[in-house]
């Protein structure tokens, strides 16, 4: 009960924090000689508060509070202490104060950490970020705020979405925020250069950093909901294309984007207007993540409350937010000498132009796929779902050109180039081509996309890979992120063609064999957690190679609420994962059993470390 | 000149943009089952629940008739509200009106009719609420005007004066 008034008069006293701020800025801004500590200390005032707030409400949820909503909505007595403090960020209200709490924290370390650049700058970007904060904070207490009480005192929750309560999605939506919310400094920052017509070489050294963060979080942030979604939802897949994986993936595209544009404006004062408006583009469309998936107009595990009031909110600030930066870009950038029609062909300028062009195609079919349906539906009611068939098609045959730019794209020189050790290039080539025909031809029907494809990433996986043994090639970061990037492709790839399905329904007892596998069913074990009540199978499972596995999938039926969740049991090795995964059939005493062989899994984790690791060496590295 | 074209497109299409989003944040998105106008009934047999009969859908409905379907239970709150609209239509010889219970208490039903009065010439028990999604039903209370063994209207929610009007001016 205390703890959520000290949460609720926190967040009002934060709120004010920003309004003093706010008025700080103008008046520090009219006179620039430096900056005005009050500045530094509201700054740091308002994270503090968020801070309380944040910790009552986990205080809340660690004691049980069910006089408050949010917790007597989330929670439950039964609940593990890791899923109760887990469970403070995984609904709604508590995962807006989540985003608040990153959002303050890292405009506090913005103006701790920015040096070397000028005071109206830092200014000025503080009071785009306040814009934000205090939309944010707003919102929280307008429409989602998580400390509205209950009377009278309800004695039990209801509990946290038993799918929610692992491990990985613990984590997972802190990481993203990190990522997200990253990109709103970037947003702030960026508008405030433009204003203050200073996007040059120094300012996208200042900003890379900024960029490398959020990029690094993003990705990974992303990678644990892809796990998440592989051992939890037991569908045996990492990516299905569904509305809130691709919302997560766009900003990620535009983000990646400006990642190499700013690579670019750090030594050549071009690309300037990409470099605006992609970093417009990557806060926006993580906004617009939120709002499609918080609206309830995509339903979704995120979708935590269909509340008409909560989207509209979102939806008016998002375009606020959207015509605010149209206009400082149309107003105030000019279009100064980056001409970029005077690139040579053969230049890094040109390879990274190209890069940009292929990420907006990608990032334009994400986007068609994801809104097309909500605007068909909203015109001619129709209800259409786009799947996966649309994105490989549109996706894959554009992948080729693409992994063969990123991998000539670094070795070219800026201004002007030409080819050097043209031999070496394209024997490589050969030999790409030749592997992947040489695999494709045993195993599968559609050999010319497939070989295609295979040797695209086989050719950059090459040409990293000699990279890393070429003393001359000082590039270590960018190298690695390709290098992750063509080892991610080759194992989504080989993991697409070779795995191997069995579905089959088998009761206790009984077995079932093909040539290749056999499994017999050989038991069934009842137990009885906390919080839920588990059924798990054991089986054992043998193929012609001789090597023998058990694995015990297992059927979780949770309390509170009540509902059924199957639990897949993966036996994971370096080379190929097996999973298992059961499922009850309606008043029958048999389980649908799903094997599934899918080799590579482990490798698709590991390149996309491999990417976010480049990412940080990046960081890390002192600018030569 | 070019410039201030392609900056008000921009602005045009973010509006368009937002006014698609808008209006789908009005629309439920929650999946209604297909409303069957039009259809002929679905076919059944069902307990009544004053008497011990069985009856079928065919000895329910005649032709050339009126019926009006309301699905309705003791422990749905809007069915108390429309109920009176439902005694003032059963005066109507136009119209008969079926009562379809749904998901309920035999006990409770009886003494929801008991304080509130009868307007059903017969009611079916829809136990476990299969009979009502035939219907394309999706909730309680719902109301369905049939003719010719056709659904002609669909209501969903608490009937009102309004529907009770429409109904009068249908019958004649």
């Amino acid at each position: 009960m205390i703890y959520s008034v000290v949460g609720h008069y926190s967040l009002i006293l934060g709120l004010c924090a920003g309004l003093i701020l706010i008025f700080f800025s103008i008046q520090n801004f009219k006179n620039t000689n430096q900056l005005d500590t009050k500045i530094l200390s509201f700054s740091f005032l308002q994270l503090f508060f968020v801070l309380i707030s944040f910790l009552s409400l986990i205080i809340s949820f660690v004691i049980s509070d069910f006089s408050n909503e949010t917790v007597f909505n989330n929670s439950h007595t039964t609940k593990p202490l890791f899923y109760k403090i887990s469970g403070t960020w995984g609904n709604h209200e508590g995962s807006l104060l989540l985003w608040l709490l990153v959002l303050t924290l890292f405009i506090f370390i913005f103006l701790l950490r920015t040096k070397n650049q000028p005071i109206k700058y830092k200014i000025l970007t503080l009071g785009f970020q306040q814009v934000i904060i205090i939309g944010f904070f707003l919102f929280l207490i307008q429409t989602s705020n998580p400390f509205n009480y209950v009377f009278p005192v309800p004695e039990e929750g209801l509990g946290l979405n038993p799918i929610l309560q692992d491990p990985a999605l613990a984590i997972h939506p802190p990481i993203l925020y990190l990522g997200y919310v990253g990109s709103s400094i970037i947003f702030s920052s960026a508008l405030a250069a433009t204003t203050l017509k200073m996007i040059s070489t120094s300012w996208a050294v200042h900003i890379k950093k900024w960029v490398l963060i959020s990029w690094i979080f993003l990705t990974l942030g992303i990678l644990l909901g892809s796990i998440w979604a592989y051992y939890e939802l037991g569908w045996g897949g990492f990516w299905f294309w569904d509305p809130v994986e691709n919302v997560s993936l766009m900003p990620w595209l535009a983000l990646t984007t400006l990642l190499h544009c700013i690579l670019v404006l750090e030594r050549k004062e071009i690309l300037t207007s990409w470099v605006i408006i992609l970093s417009i583009a990557t806060f926006t469309l993580s906004m617009c993540g939120t709002f499609l998936v918080r609206s309830g107009i995509l339903n979704s595990v995120h979708t935590f409350a269909n509340d008409p009031e909560r989207g509209l909110f979102i939806l008016i600030f998002l375009f606020a937010l959207i015509f605010l930066s149209l206009f400082i870009f149309f107003f105030f950038h000019q279009n100064s000498k980056d001409n970029s029609s005077n690139f040579f062909w053969l230049s890094k300028e040109t390879s990274i132009l190209v890069n940009n062009w292929f990420m907006m195609y990608f990032l334009s079919v994400v986007l068609i796929g994801t809104v097309y349906p909500i605007f068909l539906d909203v015109i001619s009611s129709q209800k259409i779902s786009v799947g996966p068939p649309f994105y490989h098609k549109l996706i894959a045959p554009f992948l080729i050109p693409f992994l063969f730019a990123m991998a000539i794209g670094p070795r070219l020189k800026w201004i002007r180039s030409d080819f050097k050790d043209k031999i070496y290039l394209i024997s490589l080539l050969i030999i790409s081509i030749s592997i992947s025909f040489f695999i494709v031809k045993n195993f599968n029907t559609n050999i010319l996309i497939n070989t295609i494809l295979i040797s695209s990433a086989l050719y950059l996986f090459f040409i990293t890979l000699r990279d890393f043994f070429n003393k001359k090639y000082k590039n270590f970061a960018q190298n690695t992120a390709h290098f992750g990037f063509s080892l991610l492709i080759l194992s989504i790839l080989f993991n697409n063609l070779f795995s191997s399905e069995i579905i089959t329904n088998l009761k206790v007892g009984e077995t079932y064999d093909n040539s290749k596998t056999k499994i017999v069913f050989e038991s069934i074990n009842q137990k009885k957690e906390k919080n839920y009540k588990s059924i798990i199978a054991n089986f054992y499972i043998s193929n012609s190679e001789g090597i023998n596995n058990n694995l015990s999938p297992e059927l979780r039926i949770y309390n509170q609420p009540n509902i059924t969740t199957s639990e897949a049991d993966i036996k994971t090795t370096l080379m190929k994962d097996k999973f298992i995964v059961i499922n009850l059939v309606q008043n029958q005493d048999y389980f649908n059993v799903r094997y599934q062989v899918k080799p590579f899994m482990m490798w698709i984790w590991l390149s996309v470390v491999m990417i976010s690791l480049g990412g940080l060496v990046s960081f890390l590295q002192k600018r030569i | 000149m070019k410039n201030k074209l392609i900056s008000y497109s921009i602005i045009l299409i973010f509006l368009t943009i937002f006014a698609v989003f808008y209006k789908s944040l009005k629309d439920t998105n929650i999946y209604i089952p297909e409303t069957k106008i039009n259809n002929d009934i679905p076919i059944f047999s069902a307990e009544l629940l004053l008497s011990k009969e069985n009856l079928t859908s065919t000895e329910i409905f005649e032709m050339d008739k009126f019926y009006l379907l309301n699905i309705w239970a003791s422990w749905c709150a809007p069915c108390r509200d429309e109920h009176p609209i439902l005694m003032s239509l059963s005066k109507n010889n136009q119209l008969k009106i079926i009562g379809m219970n749904y998901k309920d208490n035999k006990k409770n039903a009886k003494s929801f009719l008991d304080e509130l009065g009868n307007p059903y010439e017969k009611i079916i028990v829809d136990k476990n609420g299969t009979n009502s999604i035939e219907w394309g039903a999706f909730g309680v209370p719902e109301t369905f005007i049939i003719y010719n063994n056709k659904i002609i209207k669909k209501y969903i929610g608490p009937i009102n004066r309004e529907f009770l009007i429409e109904i009068q001016k249908i019958i004649k």
